[in-house]
């Protein structure tokens, strides 16, 4: 019993962490209908920008977390810029070369930059963790299951209540036509990527404090996010984050029930499952259009 | 017309045959030619990904799966149980062909991201079943006790004699890839590029042609997986991860889709290019992506056909 | 334009690339490296790609060997077998070594090794793992302390300690999987039952339900088994948990770094580790004290940071090497010999016996044990 609670936690936490990262990935589908394969890269600079902004230059703990968030929305706006808009055959195969090459970039650069080594990050609060039913929950599971709440209702009211956020879901639902109705469908795709990196740099600095940061950990927790937001189903915003919990919570459970050893499998499995079974995802109101 | 045509292609094969032939012979230095091996093996990989995505437009990031399935399959069975390695390529090639079968069953009813999601997750279960089944694969440790390959009295090891085993694979995956494009499927898959829909109204069944080609696509990786197998002697499941799926995809993708060329191409430019960049250490990385983004952007139909429309704009240029 | 310059570039890259006939000095002795100098292992084949270049430096300035220059040439495989395939026919080929130093991981070695003993090229590998030289192979040799060693002297300590059940947390690689596999099946023999074993992967980056599931098995310690910074994730998580059994790791962390990475919770934690962390409270009768403290003046006079095990495993296959080639006159045949007769070498890693039968000469006196006591590293006898 009390494992199972311990397993819950622990999967809350990483679900988490999982759902940030796949709210971007799905903003951004649905905006532009691109699948960012440099997202992962994106939580990596998070981390260890926040290491370089909180750690080393000793900054305040919100400004740190403003300036790594800005730090991710720059870069994937420059991204935005220099290579997803010059590429003159957007066909999604190119695109996700693309993406690839940048995420391969990001990652070299980050090395140079960073160096090999790992760093490890205090956590943003007191040290001691919270015993419930016998299992310890910790205070950055905390911090992060909030920041992922927040950051959802966040993203959920601007596109609900701005006139910013309407134009961006007109766009989603049919490009042309916001265009037609004045819509700048363009501009609506870079703010796309902007908050979509950002997510992605959310991600990043609320897991630093759990796990060790350092220039290749992006990739894996790129395509786990990726997973997510299929479970969910793509373009979904609750979906996607739904999803990563619900991932989070089955990979625990999994290592703690069934082998560690098969842990990673089981998002991969799940994924082909859903593929098969509901490619609109679980939490899809309607049958996505499969292209 | 056609037999023009015919023509060239012959006058094709053989420069290649002349070219390859030559190189192997003048060729002393073994590094050489173990480079030359290595861009075989992946032409071949790569034209079976070329098939796949250049002619049914379906792509795929699990393809190392395949590369891997091969691999194992064939040191498994001549490495633990002795059996003949060219038997095990014989089982090799169907167990690949079988998993794509019932793999490709489902996955090819997907298209665009969602296809290549799938064939992703597919990849990654692959690569963690050979990482767990430890007792036969032996593991993230790999497998070490792959034997040497032999006919009669020829035994292929390292330089000329593998360099030439691999490239007349490749030459005979080459004209095979040809043929099909030639026949009844490979119009039908032409029909399927240009559109599906169409294709399906004149009455081809567009889901079982895709499942041929992948099944097809999933025998080629099979083969470059027994050649690496047999000439590295040692394989570990780092090598058919999902890093090396992403490479073929670019591979085929630089080189030019729908192209048998450009599958050679493509492969002896992301072979090569490490190699070349091993002067930039840390530098590696970053080149490496920055070429592959460029390339994308201003090449998105691949080296080949860049080359070749660069050529023609500078002949109307100079008229 | 633009076009035309990325044509010209593809091409420059491809022509670079054709045959290019170096001719070669009789005096110099080239011999080669394969280090993870980029990629997973990287902090393993950084330090031994410098300490080599390093070690060439201070032979060279001393007059060579035999009045033979050295040259180090030395490539990166970023922890990749084909990778290191590729440089090791390069080493043997191309730039035609005389020995081969290196690789850094033990599925890189094995996977080089099939072409090194066909080149009939001595290799000395800087990888832990026991398949390298089980069965031994006339062509090569290893310097670092195989794992054998380690879980021998870790079960060593628990049998003093009276711990009879342990719970086991490897990481899936080739490390972690030699690790269990070593822990599985010597744990008998010191009276020690495996009550738990489970793993996890090298980027997790939480391994709290691994550490409950164990933690519910009720066992007297944990072992985990790993290379950084996957075991500093453990070390935390079992804090947060509150678990009070002892946590052992292996020698994979050992380096400053783990500490720094883990913090507070790398106090308590016991491990073994070549001398070469705890320099300064060895006894001044052993016989390695000042090699040691040699090695580390020299590197960190020459490069920022501090020294660790594995740059010693470079350390010591250099001097194997520049041993083997003295009297060698540059013959592959008697380096090799050579090299099999070393004996009583003492370097970084420990006291080097050579055999026919033994290409690692080490003895488990190669480990010491150590808890780390507020963040620093005590010894345990």
């Amino acid at each position: 019993m009390q494992e199972i609670v311990q397993y819950l936690f622990s999967g809350i936490t990483t679900g988490a962490v999982y759902a940030v990262i796949a709210v971007g990935l799905s903003m951004l589908y649905s905006s532009t209908e691109l699948i960012n394969f440099a997202h992962g890269e994106f939580v990596m600079i998070g981390a260890l920008a926040m290491v370089t902004l909180w750690v080393r230059l000793g900054l305040p703990l919100p400004l740190a977390v403003a300036g790594a968030v800005a730090a991710g929305c720059v870069l994937g706006l420059v991204f935005e810029r220099l290579a997803i808009r010059t590429a003159r055959n957007p066909e999604p195969i190119t695109l996700i070369i693309i993406t690839v090459g940048a995420g391969i970039f990001l990652k070299g650069a980050a090395m140079i930059v960073w160096g090999k080594d790992p760093f490890s990050m205090p956590s943003f609060s007191s040290h001691e963790s919270i015993e419930i039913f016998g299992a310890a929950l910790l205070p950055q599971s905390i911090w992060i299951v909030t920041a992922a709440l927040v950051l959802a209702g966040g993203i959920h009211l601007f596109l609900k209540q701005t006139l910013t956020g309407k134009a961006m879901v007109a766009c989603a639902v049919n490009k042309k036509a916001a265009w037609l109705s004045g819509i700048p469908s363009e501009k609506m795709g870079i703010l796309a990527f902007g908050i979509s990196a950002g997510c992605g740099a959310v991600a990043g600095i609320f897991i630093a404090p759990i796990t060790m940061s350092s220039y290749d950990m992006g990739t894996i927790l790129g395509l786990k996010g990726f997973c997510a937001a299929m479970i969910g189903g793509l373009g979904s915003l609750w979906g996607a984050f739904a999803g990563g919990l619900l991932l989070g919570i089955l990979e625990s459970l999994g290592a703690g029930l069934i082998s560690s050893g098969l842990k990673d499998a089981i998002a991969f499995v799940l994924l082909l499952l859903i593929l098969y079974i509901r490619p609109g995802g679980l939490f899809a109101a309607k049958e996505a259009k499969r292209f | 017309m056609m037999t023009d045509k015919k023509k060239y292609i012959w006058i094709e094969y053989l420069i290649f045959v002349c070219a390859v032939s030559a190189f192997g012979l003048v060729t002393e230095n073994t590094y050489y030619l173990q480079i030359m091996t290595f861009i075989g093996i992946n032409t071949i990989l790569g034209l079976g990904l070329n098939m796949l995505m250049g002619y049914t437009g379906q792509v795929s990031l699990g393809h190392a799966a395949f590369y891997g399935i091969g691999a194992y399959t064939t040191a498994i069975l001549s490495g633990t149980y002795g059996i003949n390695p060219w038997l095990a390529l014989v089982c090799a090639v169907a167990a690949a062909v079988l998993i794509a079968f019932i793999v490709g069953l489902p996955t090819l009813r997907l298209s665009g991201y969602y296809l290549a999601m799938g064939t992703l997750g597919f990849g990654m279960i692959v690569n963690i079943a050979i990482r767990e089944w430890a007792d036969v694969t032996g593991g993230a440790s790999g497998f070490v006790g792959i034997p040497v390959l032999e006919a009669g009295s020829l035994v292929f090891m390292a330089g000329a004699g593998y360099y030439f085993l691999v490239w007349a694979i490749v030459f005979v995956a080459m004209i095979i890839c040809r043929r099909l494009l030639a026949s009844r499927t490979g119009r039908a898959l032409r029909a399927i590029h240009d559109g599906e829909k169409a294709a399906v109204a004149i009455g081809i069944n567009t889901h079982f042609l895709k499942l041929e080609i992948f099944m097809f696509s999933a025998a080629l990786g099979a083969v470059a997986g027994f050649l690496y197998a047999h000439f590295v002697l040692f394989i570990s499941p780092e090598s058919f991860g999902f890093m090396f799926s992403i490479k073929i995809v670019t591979m085929v993708v630089i080189g030019g889709m729908a192209s048998v060329w450009g599958a050679l191409l493509g492969a002896a430019v992301l072979t090569l290019l490490p190699e070349v960049l091993h002067g930039f250490a840390e530098y590696e990385m970053i080149i490496f992506g920055l070429i592959l983004m460029v390339v994308m952007i201003f090449m998105p139909q691949g080296l080949t056909r860049g080359i070749m429309d660069m050529i023609r704009t500078a002949r109307r240029a100079r008229a | 334009m633009k076009q035309k310059h990325l044509v010209l570039a593809v091409l420059v890259i491809i022509l670079s690339m054709l045959p290019v006939s170096g001719a070669m000095a009789a005096d110099i002795y080239k011999i080669g490296g394969i280090f993870s100098v980029t990629g997973r292992a990287s902090f393993l084949g950084d330090p031994e790609k410098k300490t080599m270049e390093m070690m060439v430096e201070q032979i060279n300035a001393a007059g060579g060997i035999d009045g033979h220059m050295l040259e180090a040439v030395i490539y990166d495989s970023e922890g990749d077998p084909a990778k290191a395939v590729s440089a090791v026919n390069k080493l043997i080929h191309k730039d035609k070594v005389i020995a081969i130093i290196g690789p850094s991981t033990t599925p890189t070695t094995l996977a080089v090794v099939n072409f090194t003993k066909r080149a009939k090229v001595p290799l000395i590998s800087c990888a832990a793992g026991i398949k390298i030289t089980t069965p031994v192979d006339p062509w090569v040799f290893k310097t670092a302390q195989s794992d054998l060693l380690a879980v021998a002297a870790v079960y060593q300590q628990m049998k003093a300690a009276g711990i009879k059940k342990i719970g086991i947390l490897t990481v899936s690689n080739a490390y972690g999987e030699s690790g269990k596999k070593q822990l599985l099946g010597q744990a008998e023999k010191f009276g020690i039952q495996v009550v738990l074993n489970e793993s996890f992967g090298a980027k997790d980056t939480d391994t709290t339900p691994q550490l409950a599931k164990i933690k519910a098995a009720g066992p007297d310690a944990i072992v985990c088994w790993g290379t950084n910074p996957g075991p500093a994730v453990v070390a935390k998580n079992a804090k947060q948990l509150k678990i009070d059994i002892p946590l052992y790791q292996s020698h994979g962390v050992g380096s400053p770094k783990f500490i720094e990475l883990a913090g507070d919770a790398a106090n308590g934690n016991i491990l073994p580790t070549g001398k070469i962390l705890v320099t300064s409270l060895l006894d001044d009768s052993d016989p390695q004290k000042k090699v040691l403290e040699d090695y580390q003046k020299a590197y960190q006079n020459k490069f920022s940071g501090n020294v660790s095990g594995f740059g010693g495993y470079a350390y010591d296959a250099v001097n194997l090497l520049a041993g083997a080639l003295k009297g060698s006159s540059g013959d592959k045949g008697k380096i090799r010999d050579n090299l099999e007769a070393t004996k009583g070498y003492v370097g970084a890693t420990g006291e080097f016996n050579l055999t026919p039968q033994d290409h690692n000469g080490l003895s488990p006196d190669a480990f010491v044990m150590v808890e780390i006591k507020n963040g620093t590293w005590t010894l345990l006898k």
